[in-house]
């Protein structure tokens, strides 16, 4: 670990001031960015300390919906009882992700900008990877690639130089993707929100960007409208082991249903892209159908439709159908108690 | 020492660990947490290129940061004398990604390490030998031992009804014990001592002695606890030799522990193995051959076999048998011991082909091992000393319910979870070296055990309490028990399930020889009520000494040790003893037994496998402790899970590293994916192999599980998954 200044800010105006100074960096609970310093991924000069910002509670919105504090941890979330009972397919991708220490510790603004766990990645003593060292080419590609991404990828267009197939590990992101939710940041600047489908990138040519967030901003909150799927909604994750172990494919399912006629459906996948996976044309494809393994099938092909195999993952395309066709399931069958 | 009824072991056993105490509260102190001195931190800094040279290591800016003491380098680092196969900077050879090549030494840990990121190394890079399976033609026998061969094969295989000709592979797994390795060394003139993390501080002192060319008694090593070894603590790896070195460099004590991903490499691994499995059967089920060949990986530094093919020299009876080993010499770090080395990977594959044969008899797996039981030792017609496998099949089948397994694969669903049922025989040696123990009854009545053996969290300080309560027929809470210090009498190494049945049977035999020295004393003593009496006629209960027809509680011919010592100089009566092995030790074969049944469930969308039971039977002589024995057998049973489904070090095919060297990524089963777990042990004491039983019970436990899972998923899906570990993609193919 280099050594680093350390500032603790108690107002935001406060952290957005003191995160101007040269790569310093927001901590939040520090179970990513902390373990990436002792790795000599990351080397802020600075570490903006924002755990004693008050952005630590879940509010009604006027609309109905909910705003999220950034400083929210994931198990405090995970468990508020608003958001088991509006949100359950919220409470159920953050129970599985990580352990109940990490999930003490994990906040939601550091939730949404935890890094790929890309071996490559990880590992400064591999030479190649265009997201830590931009232009240094990607020893994933050739490398061992079970868990990489087969959608969004650079599509054999960028080349060895900018290419970049890591996947956004978060199991959070993915629940939030299909409920739509969006993200208030403030900076120098001003406040300004970001929907959730523009916050993530997909790599491009520029893999070392992953977000929209600058770098100067912070989040203050994430906002969920108000609850339409909590009757039908399911996350499903598949892994390795039981717990303790990031997706290989998973799935936040949640549909809108009139007797058995689906009226609207949201539909994202994690594990798969370089961003949360919600697919429109899935979702548009289940809309006013009757639910059922057809239109559930159908749905899960749209999901994954031009999606690009690496040597040690093309598993994951199939995986990531039937999982849907599953998730899909448990959803229409609603209304789900969320399991721990 | 005399045989011991199991009647009187039990009445001695311990409740509780006899360490439990001092770990739960924390008093119990590991290699790194001794307090010493002006300690610095050690870091070793490893090499990047998984083969060439290190050109050279520009330390200027990391010899100028805050707090560096030394930076000990290929280019500065003192000569030692010649080691064999550890790393210790006498050279700038790169053999492997990860291999030791610097070590920094600052105030404190975090500077080493922020100084270590400022060194400049250059290296001369070679092409390396990464691609196992690619490199499968350069397969070469190993530099020792390897194959056998019985009957005439080619002859067999021709009568065969039935054969299974398949290959199996296990991948490299690394040892990861809770504690990594550590060690603190200092030096006082020319006497160095160590607090290391290790599975044999005898050992240890060796190779000290040897790389620093100091005699044996200049090295003092102590390791009082070690939290966990499997064998990785059993070799004297570089980071040991290195500290002492660092802290000759530095002119003070320094401490370096290893970090986890330094525990993927510099500390050896199982290797991996590709076993080509041909069995033929004759329509009943006899086996006519067994062939089992396998190939591993070894590195650039030394030959090590996983030898997998060892067991199947002797589990079965076959007409005829075959086996040999191949390793492919590849540039990563060493192989090494890993619990129940050969048997665990070996058993793999045997107990599945097994599986796969009795399918194809039709005939029901448990009654094809019973067909081909070994009533003795297949390899030279040896008489077990004892073997109640068949017992174990029969107990655990019991306890399992095997009679109500469905032979045809998927026809047992649950919902969206395919359920399965599967057996193997698990199988592991046994074996004794010869080991020293003090023993001192003390003048206020407890006695003392000394023995220079460690604990490795397996029971060892519970055990010997417990055989020298026996001894004196005493409470075992009246004992203490000393370990982990090369002071103590010379005892072996803590591996291959040998402790228990080298260590217990010498602590014995010493508190016989001081129980008989005390008798002595007071048969001496004209003030003693036994004074004239021959000490053989004398014994000892509960604080007591007394003859033998008498009752012991009466005051004619009784009294208090305590007494006894008092009177004659309050000093301690004490006996040092070697435990001798068995003379007839050639004249049969020991080995421990047991049965390993699987119920799994698999779920149909995602393909994740569950293991909901364990029921497992073991045949490992006198249990010595329920608590400390049951538990070592659980911990096999799960790490078996996560040989069947979880664990695999992935090794980068360009770059020569493991690319998930931290517990994110190795993957071994947490909580959720251990179901119910039953074990049971026959507990018939085996006294032609050793007078208290028992025949070692450390490695037994991960043999034989995994396959039972691999068969129980392929009973519940239909699918034949042949390598390992069995992840959710390998079942969908
Ligand atoms: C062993 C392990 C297993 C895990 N398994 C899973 C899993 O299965 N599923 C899963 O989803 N996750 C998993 N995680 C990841 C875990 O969820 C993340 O580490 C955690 O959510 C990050 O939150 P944090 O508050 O600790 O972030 P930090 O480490 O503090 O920060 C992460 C990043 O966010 C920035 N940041 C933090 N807060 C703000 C803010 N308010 N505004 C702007 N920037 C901010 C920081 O500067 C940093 O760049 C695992 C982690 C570990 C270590
Ligand atoms: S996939 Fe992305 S993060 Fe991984 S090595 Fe390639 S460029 Fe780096």
């Amino acid at each position: 670990m280099n050594p680093f200044n350390y500032q603790r800010a108690t107002a935001p105006e406060q952290a957005i001031h003191a995160i101007t100074a040269h790569n310093a960096k927001f901590l939040g609970g520090g179970t990513n960015l902390v373990d990436l310093m002792k790795d000599g991924v990351e080397h802020p000069s600075t570490l903006v300390d924002i755990n004693r910002l008050n952005l630590t509670q879940v509010t009604a919105t006027p609309s109905g919906g909910a705003l999220i504090g950034a400083l929210v941890r994931n198990s405090d979330l995970a468990n508020h009882e608003m958001i088991r009972r509006n949100y359950p397919l919220l409470s159920q991708g953050l129970l599985s992700g990580a352990s109940p220490q990490l999930r003490n510790m994990a906040t939601t603004g550091g939730n949404l900008l935890q890094r790929t766990r890309c071996y490559y990645f990880m590992d400064t003593a591999f030479p190649a990877c265009n997201k830590r060292n931009p232009g240094s080419g990607c020893a994933a590609l050739a490398g061992f690639n079970r868990i990489h991404a087969i959608l969004g990828t650079s599509a054999g267009g960028s080349g060895d130089a900018t290419e970049c197939i890591a996947t956004n590990p978060s199991d959070m992101n993915v629940a939030m993707a299909a409920l739509d939710a969006t993200i208030h940041v403030e900076g120098p600047k001003g406040k300004r929100a970001i929907p959730f489908a523009e916050f993530h990138r997909l790599p491009g040519k520029t893999p070392q960007i992953e977000t929209n967030l600058r770098p100067d901003e912070l989040i203050l909150a994430v906002e969920l409208p108000a609850p339409k799927f909590a009757k039908n909604s399911w996350y499903l994750k598949v892994r390795d082991r039981q717990s303790y172990a990031f997706a290989l494919v998973s799935v936040a399912a949640g549909l809108e249903m009139n007797g058995s006629t689906i009226k609207s459906a949201r539909l994202a996948l994690g594990g798969v892209a370089h961003k949360p996976w919600r697919s429109l044309e899935a979702e548009r494809s289940l809309a006013g159908t009757t639910a059922g393994a057809a239109a559930f099938r159908k749905a899960a092909e749209l999901a994954v439709a031009g999606a690009r195999a690496r040597e040690h993952n093309a598993f994951k395309i199939e995986l990531a159908k039937q999982s849907i066709v599953r998730a899909l399931t448990l959803a229409a069958e609603g209304p789900q108690g969320v399991q721990a | 020492m005399i045989d011991t009824p199991l009647e009187q072991q039990k009445e001695r056993q311990l409740g509780h660990r006899y360490d439990a105490f001092a770990k739960v509260t924390g008093r119990a102190k590991y290699a790194a947490e001794f307090p010493v001195k002006n300690v610095a931190y050690g870091h070793i800094v490893q090499a990047d290129i998984p083969a060439g040279t290190v050109v050279s290591i520009d330390d200027a800016a990391a010899s100028r940061a805050s707090g560096v003491h030394s930076i000990v380098t290929p280019f500065n680092a003192p000569k030692l004398a010649e080691l064999g196969n550890v790393n210790v900077l006498q050279n700038a050879t790169v053999l492997y990604s990860g291999q030791p090549i610097a070590v920094v030494v600052a105030r404190s840990l975090p500077e080493a390490q922020a100084a270590a990121a400022l060194l400049r190394i250059t290296y001369k890079e070679e092409a390396a030998k990464l691609d196992f399976k690619g490199l499968l033609n350069d397969a070469r026998p190993p530099k020792r031992g390897g194959a056998s061969r019985r009957g005439d094969p080619e002859a067999s295989a021709a009568k065969a009804a039935v054969t299974i000709d398949e290959t199996y592979t296990t991948p490299i797994q690394n040892h990861n014990p809770m504690e990594p390795h550590a060690t603190i060394a200092w030096w006082e003139g020319d006497r160095l001592s160590v607090y290391d993390s290790t599975q044999g501080i005898s050992g240890v002192q060796q190779a000290l002695a040897r790389a620093f060319s100091i005699p044996q008694a200049s090295v003092h090593v102590e390791c009082p606890y070690t939290g966990g070894g499997f064998g990785c603590k059993g070799y004297v790896w570089s980071h040991t030799i290195l500290a002492a070195m660092a802290a000759k460099a530095a002119e003070r004590p320094v401490k370096l522990v290893l970090e986890r991903p330094q525990m993927f490499g510099p500390v050896g691994s199982r290797p991996n193995t590709r076993q080509h499995i041909k069995l033929a059967a004759a329509a009943d089920g006899k086996l006519l051959l067994q062939q089992h060949d396998s190939v591993c990986y070894t590195s650039m530094i030394s030959d090590w076999v996983e030898s997998a093919a060892n067991q199947t020299t002797l589990l079965y009876d076959s007409e005829s048998l075959s086996t040999s080993h191949l390793v492919v010499p590849l540039n990563l770090g060493m192989g090494t011991w890993m619990r129940a080395p050969g048997e665990a990977t070996g058993s793999v594959g045997l107990e599945i082909a097994l599986d796969e044969l009795a399918e194809k008899l039709n005939m029901d797996p448990v009654e094809l091992r019973l067909v081909n039981y070994a009533e003795k030792d297949p390899r030279q017609g040896k008489p077990w000393s004892s073997k109640h496998l068949r017992e174990c099949y029969a107990q655990a089948g019991e306890r399992f319910g095997w009679s109500k397994r469905v032979a045809r694969t998927g026809q047992h669903r649950e919902g969206n979870s395919l359920i399965g049922h599967g057996m193997a025989t698990a199988n592991y040696g046994a074996g004794r070296s010869p080991s020293s123990a003090v023993v001192r009854i003390l003048p206020n009545g407890r006695v003392f055990v000394g023995i220079g053996t460690q604990d490795l969290g397996t029971g060892t300080y519970t055990i010997l309490a417990q055989a020298a309560a026996l001894a004196f027929s005493i409470d075992p809470a009246m004992v203490d028990v000393k370990l982990g210090d090369t002071s103590l009498p010379h005892s072996g190494g803590s591996g291959g399930s040998t402790t228990a049945a080298s260590v217990g049977p010498a602590v014995y035999d010493a508190a016989a020889q001081a129980r008989l020295k005390l008798a002595q004393l007071a048969a001496g003593d004209a003030q003693s009520p036994l004074h004239g009496v021959a000490a053989e006629e004398i014994e000892t209960k509960d604080g007591r000494i007394f003859l033998k027809t008498a009752s012991g509680t009466g005051p004619d011919k009784s009294e208090a040790i305590t007494a006894l010592l008092a009177r004659n100089g309050g000093t301690p009566v004490e006996a040092t003893a070697t435990s001798e092995l068995v003379k007839d030790r050639d004249s049969f074969t020991s080995h421990s037994w047991g049965a390993v049944f699987a119920e799994v469930a698999v779920d149909a969308d995602t393909h994740m496998v569950r293991v909901r039971r364990l029921v497992a039977t073991y045949d490992i002589g006198t249990l010595l402790n329920d608590k400390t024995g049951t538990n070592q057998l659980v911990g096999g049973l799960v790490w078996g899970i996560g040989m069947a489904l979880h664990e695999e070090s992935v090794i980068d095919t360009k770059y020569g590293r493991t690319v998930n060297e931290n517990f994110a990524e190795y993957h071994v089963p947490v909580n959720a994916d251990v179901g119910e777990i039953d074990v049971t042990c026959l507990n018939i004491p085996d006294f032609r192999f050793n007078p208290l039983g028992a025949r070692g019970i450390g490695e037994i436990g991960i043999t034989g599980a995994a396959a039972a899972i691999a068969n129980a998923i392929y009973n519940a899906t239909g699918k034949r998954v042949r390598d390992f570990p069995i992840t959710p993609d390998k079942l969908m193919a």
